[in-house]
């Protein structure tokens, strides 16, 4: 609650981060005239979010961003009142994450040397964005998306066979090895510690079939668990044990819908991420129908640029428009706008994050109530808050 | 050549520097090689058209076109009619390009080979004249009142004819270059139509209802008054589709998608006789997702019905860059590298198509871009030896 009188401004929250976003506000309020003072104008304002995630995706692997880059869009996260920093940090093209108990991980997956977060780097970005209202929820997306794990740990990902040969090539990470199930054990160790959020993401997307296919022992092994020909199966029994492993450090997680989809088990905290373009609104009807609490990204992906103003179709999604009842549309806590790394690194990141990112709208959307939607005045506000962020 | 030779030094992994012993022979293809700026949509500083200006001199382009003022601002200083600018900027002060920024920028270009073609774009897309010269623009009539907006310039008034002559006058002592490209794109006739003088005019003439005639009669004087002015011209595809009668030594610039298309153009164009510009498929501010620096690439100039002189005519062509959506915050990195891939179809060899070679090059020349201070985008996944303290 601001109160804008003079001589002074009175600001209340009832926790830090109420108050974090209502100096944002006060901030804005703030003009300068034609002399170049400053002025506020008394003002009475009682605001708060209409959802709690408020997130953005950054994706560290297919472009690695200088740790310059990532603070900046910490910056600018907080200027837009988002609360949470997805960080996909690794994934088949590099892996940058400096882990302490397997440094051969970015020792040969990173793409060099210079392209690396050491765990200064991991805690610099965490408390960067801990002093702006920021959490910070890493995904180490498995078993798919690992071709860069495999480069620093050799047994990890599955061989892919021709026949009775291995061709060479790898697939996502063996579900049927003891020693894939040790090596996550530790790792997520790691992870639990030096993420302090109570999430991690573990991804679980677009997970191939054609390697585990190939793959004799693989084949050994589906038919001992009478999995039969459905490979859903033995990609939910390895989700199921990572998420059993995680459980275990007390972390909770977040996981893309093809781990729901896919039928895994899921403890009743899970967070599905609905990302898939095609019909998002019947999978979130699914999801929280299936009483889970699930978080919105599908139209959301900022990387899929297009020519003209493509924030209002940002601006236009109205996330709880799905058919449910009250309680399922309690489940929809909020959402992340996610930029893919496949085209954007340093030299654009900022440009295309923050021009559609505009997404203050579609943010706003989450955070405004659902009567905010004249677009007219939507633009005039994103003018001058573009403007604002120019400076 | 120095801009190859600079090209062709590479640095060892102590950090040396060395040049392979190399015999080259190099030429381009097309001459006139030009990228186009549009500084009315958005203003863009000095320092954002002068750091242009190096990076197309290292992708070999030749030609600034720029298309400096426009419906939305004026932001060219005229030392004839000031009242352009202050009335027509975005911010007189701030959002304008003196006498001496003009010089700075041609001087800058000429050091690099690079020369600037100026366009000021009539009789259409003109708005931001009108506050500046009160008269010149079309009043619109709804019904028998004027409706308080303005359209194109006004062609049936002799004070027109005297404004062009002393504005080009100066437009040709300040633009070194013997070509000016002067415009003459989508004139919308609505306004036109609207007005009963022009009506009364169009009867006076013969004219019937074809307001091309019109569109005609107003640029064909344009072109005279320039011819006379000593300077070329160049001109948008429109007013050779609208049958205006120009000089033999004009140039036409192809740049429509969507009515014919663009090779049936050039066809058309050369035909005639005419010099041919094309900029038609390489409207770089028309961004999408994905690569799409592969379909600007694979644009093969030359590749419409035609004789060998026919041919000969097609003399080169831009990549336009738009400024809708474009300022100085995005302008780098949506230029390059994708404009490079303009410049290498424009310098090399019709045979040299190959994208997986072109895509290898190109990734090292945006990796280079990057060296140099230019922030290039990524073509796709991956990252450059050089970023980041490499």
């Amino acid at each position: 609650h601001l109160t804008v009188t003079e001589p002074v401004a009175i600001l209340k929250a009832d926790e830090v981060w109420g108050a974090l976003r209502g100096l944002e506000t006060f901030s804005q309020l703030v003009h300068e005239d034609d002399y170049g003072r400053f002025h506020i104008n008394a003002s009475e304002i009682d605001d708060f979010p209409r959802f709690a995630h408020r997130g953005i995706l950054l994706d560290t692997s297919r472009h690695y961003l200088p740790l310059k880059s990532i603070l900046t869009n910490l910056d600018a996260m907080a200027f837009n009142k988002f609360n949470v920093l997805h960080w996909h940090i690794v994934d088949d093209q590099s892996f940058p994450y400096q882990s302490i108990y397997f440094p051969e991980l970015s020792d040969k997956g990173a793409y060099s040397y210079n392209h690396v977060y050491t765990p200064t780097d991991v805690h610099l970005v965490i408390e960067y964005a801990r002093l702006r209202g920021i959490r910070v929820i890493p995904e180490f997306d498995t078993p798919g998306h690992t071709q860069s794990w495999g480069k620093g740990k050799k047994d990890l990902l599955t061989p892919c066979y021709n026949g009775e040969q291995p061709t060479g090539s790898f697939g996502p990470v063996n579900p049927i090895l003891n020693t894939t199930y040790d090596f996550m054990t530790k790792f997520f160790k790691e992870i639990s510690s030096v993420f302090p959020d109570a999430y991690i993401h573990l991804g679980g997307d677009e997970v191939d079939f054609n390697c585990w296919k190939s793959n004799p022992e693989v084949k050994k092994f589906m038919k001992k668990r009478g999995f039969g020909f459905d490979y859903a199966k033995l990609e939910s029994y390895y989700i199921q044990k990572i998420l059993d492993i995680v459980s275990s450090y007390n972390k909770r997680y977040m996981v893309w819908q093809e781990v729901f989809d896919n039928k895994a088990q899921l403890k009743p905290d899970t967070v599905v991420e609905v990302w898939m373009g095609n019909n998002y609104v019947h999978e979130l009807s699914s999801v929280t129908g299936a009483g889970f609490t699930a978080i919105l990204a599908a139209p959301w992906y900022l990387d899929y640029i297009s020519y003209g103003q493509d924030w209002k179709k940002y601006y236009s999604v109205e996330p709880l428009k799905f058919p449910g009842s009250e309680e399922q549309k309690k489940l929809l806590i909020g959402g992340e706008a996610c930029l893919w790394g496949e085209f954007v690194d340093a030299t654009n990141i900022t440009p295309r994050l923050w021009y559609k990112l505009f997404l203050s709208l579609y943010f706003r959307r989450r955070w405004s109530s659902r009567n905010v939607t004249n677009l007219q005045d939507a633009y005039n506000r994103l003018t001058n808050h573009r403007c604002r962020m120019l400076r | 050549g120095l801009e190859t030779f600079s090209q062709l030094v590479g640095r060892d992994e102590n950090g040396t520097y060395y040049i392979n012993k190399t015999e080259i022979v190099d030429f381009p293809r097309f001459p006139h090689r030009g990228l186009l700026l549009d500084t009315s949509r958005h203003y863009l500083p000095l320092r954002a058209i002068l750091e242009t200006l190096d990076v197309m001199a290292y992708n070999k382009f030749n030609v600034f076109h720029w298309h400096i003022v426009d419906d939305p601002s004026f932001p060219y200083e005229s030392l004839t009619f000031p009242e352009l600018s202050k009335q027509g900027a975005f911010n007189a002060m701030t959002h304008v390009y003196t006498a001496s920024d003009v010089q700075t920028v041609i001087e800058y270009a000429r050091l690099r080979g690079i020369r600037v073609v100026a366009e000021f774009d009539t009789p259409g897309h003109t708005l931001s004249w009108g506050p500046g010269a009160p008269g010149l623009l079309t009043p619109c009539y709804l019904g028998k009142e004027p409706s308080g907006s303005y359209g194109p310039i006004n062609p049936i008034l002799n004070s027109t004819y005297q404004f062009v002559t002393s504005l080009f006058k100066e437009v040709s002592t300040v633009f070194p270059d013997f070509f000016l490209h002067l415009g003459g794109d989508e004139v919308d006739f609505t306004c036109w139509k609207s007005n009963p003088k022009i009506n009364a005019f169009m009867k006076e003439m013969g004219f019937g209802e074809d307001y091309k005639k019109l569109e005609s009669f107003y640029i064909q004087r344009l072109l005279d008054i320039v011819s006379s002015l000593g300077k070329g011209y160049i001109v948008w595809q429109e007013v050779f589709d609208n049958g205006v009668k120009v000089r033999p030594d004009t140039i036409i610039h192809v740049w429509k998608e969507n009515s014919t298309p663009y090779m049936e153009e050039m066809g058309n164009v050369t035909r005639a006789g005419y010099r041919a510009l094309l900029s038609a498929p390489w409207y770089l501010n028309r961004i999408s997702y994905g690569q799409d620096w592969i379909a600007a690439y694979q644009v093969e100039p030359l590749e419409f019905e035609g004789s060998p002189e026919q041919k000969e005519r097609v003399i080169g062509g831009e990549a336009c860059m738009w400024g809708e959506y474009v300022d100085v915050t995005n302008l780098a990195p949506r230029l390059w590298p994708r404009a490079g891939a303009v410049a290498e179809r424009l310098w090399s060899n019709k045979t040299v198509r190959d994208l997986q070679d072109a895509y290898m090059r190109l990734a090292e020349f945006r990796c280079r871009l990057l060296g140099r201070g230019v922030p290039a985008q990524p073509l796709y996944i991956g990252y450059c030896d050089n970023e980041f303290g490499g």
